[in-house]
């Protein structure tokens, strides 16, 4: 039986029903926290459903890695708990469709949609989860302003059906010049950032990085004093470990 | 301090002035915008409700938080519910500002009907028009008020997700419009600075007649680059803030106010600003396993230790050291610092760093000409 153990990112993240933004940069990616997500929201001892948009990695790649997590996609899938949207040809398709880039956004938000229509009956917690926003900005011939209106209408789905939703982007792509850029924006909506960054120190056998979770505190009309953690991972075959820096033996 | 927005909202605007405009500005780093926003609003609809304010009414403009959300909050303060269709009405630019919901339903491609949508609200699904947006609030705000002619309240979250569909002209353009509407008794709306070229949050400054800006309270200091060393400043800056208000009157005149305000579960608690702000932030050292800190004893070592530089402003003569010293002066200056060193033997309480300059070791040849290795 697999039993999920408490770790730092878990006690860090609280409860469900929220927007969480995942920041990574190439010294560090951030997959790992999408993994864990996934593997957290498919546990056998809950019900609840993940609809997975993905424009990085085929499904296979995915089914690879939580399967050595001791979590199996494929029945996941089978049983409707897991729907796996592989988009990773979405602008080769537009073009081929001789779609617009509004018109490639819709019908994705309309797949999006009935997806959260589906897996809401019978009621149950539902978490949408996109790897990764800056491969649909590409998708999309970079108009960014047109995947924030996309990503609007997953915030009020959010809203609406209670789900959960978590997006991966890379911080280190946006110039820091561009006020309006895509990530800052998505900061904003966002109720938990998740940052994964190098040690200050580089890169090290034991330590692979570290992890600050950001809540804000302000998310589902609850008035909350924000908080930080910050703490470092290792990635391990089968699972992440998570310590306060200096605890590890 | 804060609540004086609010009363200045309440008695709205003068015959034969424009409608009194606030501006909430906040930024990443004191991401509290919309707490103010909705204190503000919570405030204005009480007065209204008590029917102690110039509105009769507020058209809450939602474009950043779906009408459900409002529901809850005016829930939480105790709000009626029922009866809030005869004060507030909620134009919903939202669940489908694009249109793209409609397109789809229309077509029989989703359903019709979603399990959390609010039914009070106006649906508006064209936020790019503002010509229409502006003729949708007008006429939602005659609904509010009796007989069509007294005056209601604007409300508009977040003109921030306004400028992503429009330009500054046309957002200016809408609010000013809103300002001088002789409906209109006053306007308050959302802006996050930090996404948003400084001109056009300029316009809209020029615009509003207050503004009230939500900054940290604390901010690292330079040189803290590692994460480790800003948690504390970040931690404090998610608790609360400070306000900072600028009034604007009618002669010209502006009046700048400051508070301080925390986040509890009831809402946004506003106090004057401390000067144990300041205190701690000198005392937000990172949580290591060393001592950083000094002691009460290593503090007054460290103040009363001689620097080793000529100007010591101690009531001594000042001397320059100007890289060549005459062989009298080396006397004088060895009868000084012996002078000195006794003094120091006999004054234990001081600290003292002692410095040997390089140069002192090496006598100048006095028959040597110091240019003969020049070779022009």
């Amino acid at each position: 039986m697999d039993v999920q153990v408490p770790n730092l990112l878990d006690d860090a993240l609280g409860g469900g029903g929220r927007v969480v933004l995942i920041e990574d940069c190439v010294e560090t990616s951030g997959a790992f926290v999408l993994h864990h997500f996934l593997k957290r929201s498919l546990s056998p001892n809950s019900s609840d459903a993940v609809i997975f948009l993905s424009f990085s990695q085929p499904f296979s790649h995915y089914d690879r890695i939580l399967r050595k997590m001791g979590c199996n996609l494929v029945v996941r899938r089978d049983n409707k708990r897991l729907l796996f949207f592989d988009l990773l040809m979405l602008n080769s398709l537009g073009r081929e469709e001789e779609k617009t880039s509004e018109d490639l956004l819709l019908s994705l938000y309309e797949k999006v949609h009935k997806a959260v229509e589906i897996c809401s009956s019978p009621a149950r917690n539902i978490t949408i989860i996109i790897d990764d926003v800056s491969l649909l900005e590409v998708a999309v011939n970079c108009l960014s302003n047109m995947v924030l209106d996309f990503l609007h209408y997953c915030y009020s789905l959010t809203a609406e059906f209670g789900c959960s939703l978590i997006t991966l982007n890379h911080e280190d792509i946006y110039s820091s010049l561009d006020k309006s850029s895509l990530i800052l924006q998505m900061e904003y909506h966002a109720d938990v950032v998740i940052k994964a960054e190098p040690l200050s120190t580089g890169l090290a056998t034991d330590v692979h990085g570290q992890l600050t979770v950001i809540d804000k505190g302000l998310g589902g009309g609850v008035c909350n004093s924000g908080k930080i953690c910050n703490f470092q991972f290792r990635i391990k075959d089968n699972q992440i470990e998570y310590f306060y820096p200096g605890s590890r033996t | 301090m804060a609540e004086r927005i609010c009363r200045a909202l309440r008695d709205g605007a003068l015959e034969g002035e424009h409608a009194p405009a606030l501006t909430i500005k906040d930024s990443n780093e004191s991401p509290f915008g919309s707490l103010l926003f909705n204190h503000v609003l919570s405030q204005l609809s009480s007065f209204i409700v008590a029917q102690k304010s110039q509105s009769q009414g507020i058209v809450l403009v939602a474009l950043s938080r779906g009408p459900l959300y409002y529901e809850q909050l005016f829930k939480s303060k105790g709000n009626n519910i029922a009866s809030s269709n005869k004060w507030i009405k909620v134009l919903d630019c939202c669940t489908d500002p694009l249109g793209w919901r409609s397109k789809l339903m229309e077509s029989g491609r989703i359903a019709s009907l979603t399990p959390g949508t609010s039914t009070r609200a106006n649906l508006y699904k064209n936020v790019k028009d503002l010509n229409k947006l502006l003729l949708a609030i007008v006429e939602l705000g005659k609904e509010l008020v009796e007989d069509g002619k007294g005056r209601f309240a604007v409300a508009i979250d977040s003109v921030s997700e306004m400028l992503r569909h429009a330009s500054i002209s046309s957002v200016a353009g809408l609010l000013s419009n809103l300002r001088s509407h002789s409906q209109v008794s006053c306007l308050f709306w959302l802006l996050h600075s930090d996404i948003h070229e400084t001109k056009a949050i300029a316009a809209l400054e020029y615009i509003s007649s207050i503004q009230a800006s939500s900054d940290p309270i604390t901010r690292p200091i330079n040189g803290q680059r590692a994460n480790s060393e800003k948690l504390p400043f970040l931690e404090q800056n998610l608790r609360g803030g400070k306000i900072h208000i600028r009034f604007k009157r009618r002669n010209g005149r502006v009046r700048l106010m400051s508070e301080e305000f925390c986040i509890e579960q009831s809402g946004i608690k506003f106090t004057p600003i401390s000067s144990e702000a300041e205190m701690i932030a000198q005392s937000l050292v990172p949580k290591v396993q060393f001592n950083l800190e000094l002691s009460e004893k290593e503090r007054n070592d460290r103040a009363k230790v001689v620097l080793p530089f000529e100007h010591q402003g101690n009531g001594k003569t000042i001397q320059i050291y100007d890289g060549r010293k005459s062989p009298n002066e080396d006397r004088a200056e060895i009868q000084y610092t012996s002078a000195e060193k006794v003094q120091t033997v006999t004054d234990s309480g001081r600290g003292e760093i002692i410095y040997f300059r390089d140069s002192d070791d090496e006598m100048p040849d006095s028959d040597e000409d110091p240019d003969d290795d020049l070779d022009i």
